[in-house]
C-alpha cells in the first residue's frame, strides 16, 4: 500500500489561542485536483500554509509521506511542495524571469549559480504558463493575471509533486480565471502534479476540481466530488444565503444565490 | 543572469574602483610628485612626498574604501531584509549605540589603548553591540519569521533612546569635550594609521563572506517571506544572520569613523538602479561602488577648502543627493 502524499490528522491550529482550524482530517493522494472552498475567514489560507510547511503545524498533525512534516527539512519539503500567494507586489524591481528562476532555489546548493539546466527549466515553466512574452519585464509592472501566471511559473520551475495555491483566480476576470485553471489542469493531467487550491467561484471549482473540500469556521464540513459537496442545504447553512443550484450542461454546477427579499416567493423554472 | 553578464558587470565596477584608487592618492592639499615619492635616492625619513603619500593619504584612502564598502553592503542587506528601500545601516540603532559609547569615553576622559585600539573605538563598538543586543532582545520569531515591523520599531526607539543619552552627556561636558563630541558625531576619516586599517579588515571581510554565502536566500526573502519559506529558505535563521552580521560590520566601521551618513542608504540604491536587485551581484558591486564613492567624497572633503577639511559626511550627502535624483529621473525616462 502506498502512503498518501500529505495527511492531516486531527489538525488544530490557531494564532494566539484563537482557533482557526479545528480537528481537520484530510488525506491528499498524488495526482489529485482539490478545490478548497468556504466563506472568507473559514481557514482556507491557513490550511494551505500549514500543508505547504510555511506555518508550523503542531506535532503529529500533518504527515508528508509518513513523516511528520515538522521533521522534514525545509529544503527537502520545498522540492516536493510549492506554494503561491494570492496577490503580491515586490519591494524591489525583479524581472519576471528572475522571479521564475527563484523557483529553482530548493534544487541549488550553496555557492552555486543557476546552471544551463535551471535556465532551461525556468524557460519551459514560462512556456507552460504563457509568460515568456513578458519574461524581461518587471514583475511590479504587469497585470494581476500576468503576475499570478508568473507566480505559478515560479512554482512550476520548482518541479514540485504538489502545488498549493492561495486563491489564484480571485482577483481576475473570467478569461484569466479560465486561463489559470486550464494551466493547472494541464499540469495535473500531463505532469501528474497534485493541485490544491483555495477559490471562491463555486461554479468554476466544480468544473475543474475532481474533489472539493468545504471549510466553515475552521472545520471541514463536506469533502468529496463536486456534486456531492455542492448541495443547497449545506451551502445555505455555510454561506448563510439562499441558493439554487443548476446543472451546467457544459460540466459543473451553477450556484445561483437568490435575492433575499424574493427568495421565499420566487420560482422561475 | 548569465555568468558572462555577471563577470562583465563585476569587471566594470572593479575598473571604477581601481581607477579611483589610482587617482585619489594624487588629490590633496599639497601637490606631490610620484617620482619623488618612489625615489630610492631620498631616504624615507626626509622624503616629504613619500610621507604624504604613504603615511597621510594612503591609510586614509584605505579606511575610506573599507568604510564605504562595508556601509554600502550593510545598507543593501538591511534594505533587502526589511523589504524597504528607506532602510540604512543606522536604521536599527547601531550608530546611536556607538555614539553613546564614544561620547561616554570622551566625557570620562578615558584615553587608554588596548591592543593598539583607542578607548574611544572600543567603547563605540561596545555601544553598538549594546544597541544591537537591546533591539534584538525585543524581537521574537513568530510563524517562522522574524517580526520585522517590531524590529524596525525597536530600532527607531533605540535610536531615540541613545540619542537622548548622548545629548545628556553632551550637555554635562565641558567645551573641549563638547567639541570632540560634535566632531565625532559628524563622522570622519582623518585620524587613521595602518594599524586601524588592519584591525578592521578581518571582521569586515568575514562579514562580506557570510553575507555573500546567504545572498541567494536573502534575495528570496526580499521578494517575500512566505514564498521564501515555500522555496525552502530557513527564513528566521537567514534574517537573524543577515541582521546581526551587517550590524556588527556597521558597528566595527562606526567605531573607527563615527557615523558617516548617506553612503549606506544611497550606494545600494544607486547600484541597484544599475545592476538590479539580485544580491549576488548587488553586494559585490555595492562593495566596490561604496568604496569608490567614499574615497572620492573624502578626496573632495580634503581639498575643497584646503588646508581645512570638511567632514566627509557633509560631502556624501551633498554629492550623493543630486546624483541620486539625476539617476532616478533618468531611470524614469527610459
Amino acid at each position: 500500500m502506498t502512503s498518501s502524499l500529505l495527511t492531516a490528522k486531527n489538525l488544530t491550529f490557531g494564532y494566539d489561542d484563537v482557533p482557526i482550524l479545528k480537528n481537520i482530517f484530510l488525506k491528499i493522494e498524488a495526482g489529485e485536483f482539490i478545490g478548497l472552498i468556504g466563506p472568507n475567514g473559514s481557514g482556507k489560507s491557513t490550511l494551505l500554509k500549514l500543508l505547504a510547511g510555511i506555518l508550523d503545524a503542531p506535532a503529529h498533525s500533518i504527515y508528508f509521506k509518513q513523516n511528520d512534516i515538522r521533521q522534514v527539512p525545509r529544503k527537502r519539503l520545498a522540492q516536493s511542495i510549492a506554494w503561491t500567494p494570492q496577490e503580491q507586489n515586490l519591494a524591489f524591481s525583479f524581472k519576471n524571469s528572475e522571479v521564475v528562476l527563484m523557483g529553482r532555489h530548493p534544487h541549488l546548493s550553496l555557492f552555486t549559480m543557476e546552471s544551463e539546466k535551471d535556465f532551461a527549466i525556468a524557460q519551459k515553466a514560462m512556456e507552460t504558463t504563457h509568460t515568456l512574452p513578458f519574461a524581461d519585464r518587471y514583475f511590479n509592472e504587469i497585470s494581476g493575471g500576468e503576475k499570478q501566471r508568473v507566480l505559478i511559473a515560479s512554482a512550476v520551475a520548482q518541479e514540485p509533486e504538489m502545488m498549493a495555491l492561495d486563491e489564484p483566480t480571485s482577483a481576475l476576470d473570467i478569461k484569466y480565471q479560465m486561463q489559470i485553471l486550464e494551466i493547472l489542469k494541464h499540469l495535473n493531467e500531463d505532469k501528474n502534479t497534485t493541485i490544491i487550491l483555495a477559490m471562491h467561484d463555486l461554479h468554476l471549482a466544480s468544473k475543474f476540481c475532481k474533489r472539493l473540500v468545504l471549510l466553515d469556521n475552521g472545520k471541514i464540513v463536506r469533502d468529496g466530488p463536486p456534486d456531492k459537496v455542492l448541495e443547497p442545504g449545506i451551502l445555505e447553512e455555510v454561506y448563510n444565503i439562499d441558493i439554487k443550484l443548476y446543472r451546467d450542461p457544459n460540466g459543473g454546477v451553477l450556484v445561483s444565490p437568490l435575492l433575499s427579499d424574493l427568495s421565499s416567493t420566487a420560482e422561475f423554472e | 543572469m548569465t555568468q558572462k553578464h555577471y563577470i562583465t558587470t563585476l569587471g566594470i565596477f572593479l575598473t571604477f574602483l581601481l581607477a579611483t584608487l589610482a587617482i585619489a592618492p594624487l588629490i590633496g592639499a599639497t601637490n606631490i610628485s610620484l617620482i619623488k615619492a618612489f625615489s630610492s635616492e631620498i631616504p624615507f625619513k626626509e622624503n616629504v612626498d613619500a610621507h604624504i603619500l604613504f603615511l597621510a593619504r594612503l591609510p586614509r584612502i584605505l579606511l575610506a574604501g573599507i568604510a564605504g564598502s562595508a556601509l554600502a553592503v550593510a545598507g543593501a542587506v538591511f534594505q533587502a531584509l526589511l523589504r524597504n528601500d528607506l532602510a540604512a545601516p543606522f536604521t536599527l540603532g547601531v550608530s546611536s549605540g556607538a555614539a553613546f559609547g564614544a561620547v561616554l569615553s570622551i566625557a570620562m576622559g578615558w584615553n587608554f589603548r588596548f591592543l593598539g585600539v583607542p578607548a574611544l573605538s572600543i567603547f563605540a563598538f561596545f555601544g553598538a553591540l549594546l544597541a544591537v543586543a537591546l533591539v534584538f532582545s525585543l524581537v521574537k520569531v513568530r510563524h517562522n519569521e522574524f517580526e520585522t515591523s517590531t524590529l524596525l520599531l525597536a530600532g527607531v526607539t533605540a535610536n531615540f533612546f541613545f540619542a537622548a543619552l548622548v545629548m545628556f552627556i553632551h550637555y554635562l561636558s565641558d567645551f573641549t569635550q563638547s567639541f570632540q563630541i560634535i566632531r565625532w558625531l559628524m563622522g570622519g576619516l582623518d585620524i587613521t594609521d595602518y594599524g586601524t586599517v588592519l584591525s578592521i579588515i578581518p571582521p569586515v571581510a568575514l562579514g562580506f563572506v557570510i553575507l555573500m554565502v546567504i545572498a541567494r536566500d536573502l534575495n528570496l526573502i526580499s521578494a517575500g517571506v512566505s514564498t521564501a519559506l515555500s522555496r525552502g529558505v530557513n527564513v528566521s535563521r537567514i534574517q537573524k544572520s543577515g541582521f546581526i552580521v551587517s550590524s556588527l560590520v556597521t558597528g566595527t566601521i562606526v567605531a573607527f569613523t563615527g557615523p558617516i551618513g548617506f553612503v549606506g542608504l544611497i550606494a545600494p540604491h544607486i547600484v541597484r538602479l544599475i545592476v538590479g536587485p539580485d544580491l549576488r551581484l548587488l553586494l559585490p558591486c555595492a562593495m566596490m561602488f561604496g568604496a569608490a564613492f567614499l574615497i572620492l567624497c573624502d578626496a573632495v572633503a580634503r581639498t575643497l577648502i584646503a588646508p581645512a577639511e570638511i567632514p566627509v559626511g557633509v560631502i556624501t550627502a551633498i554629492l550623493g543627493g543630486p546624483f541620486f535624483v539625476w539617476l532616478l529621473k533618468r531611470k524614469k525616462n527610459s
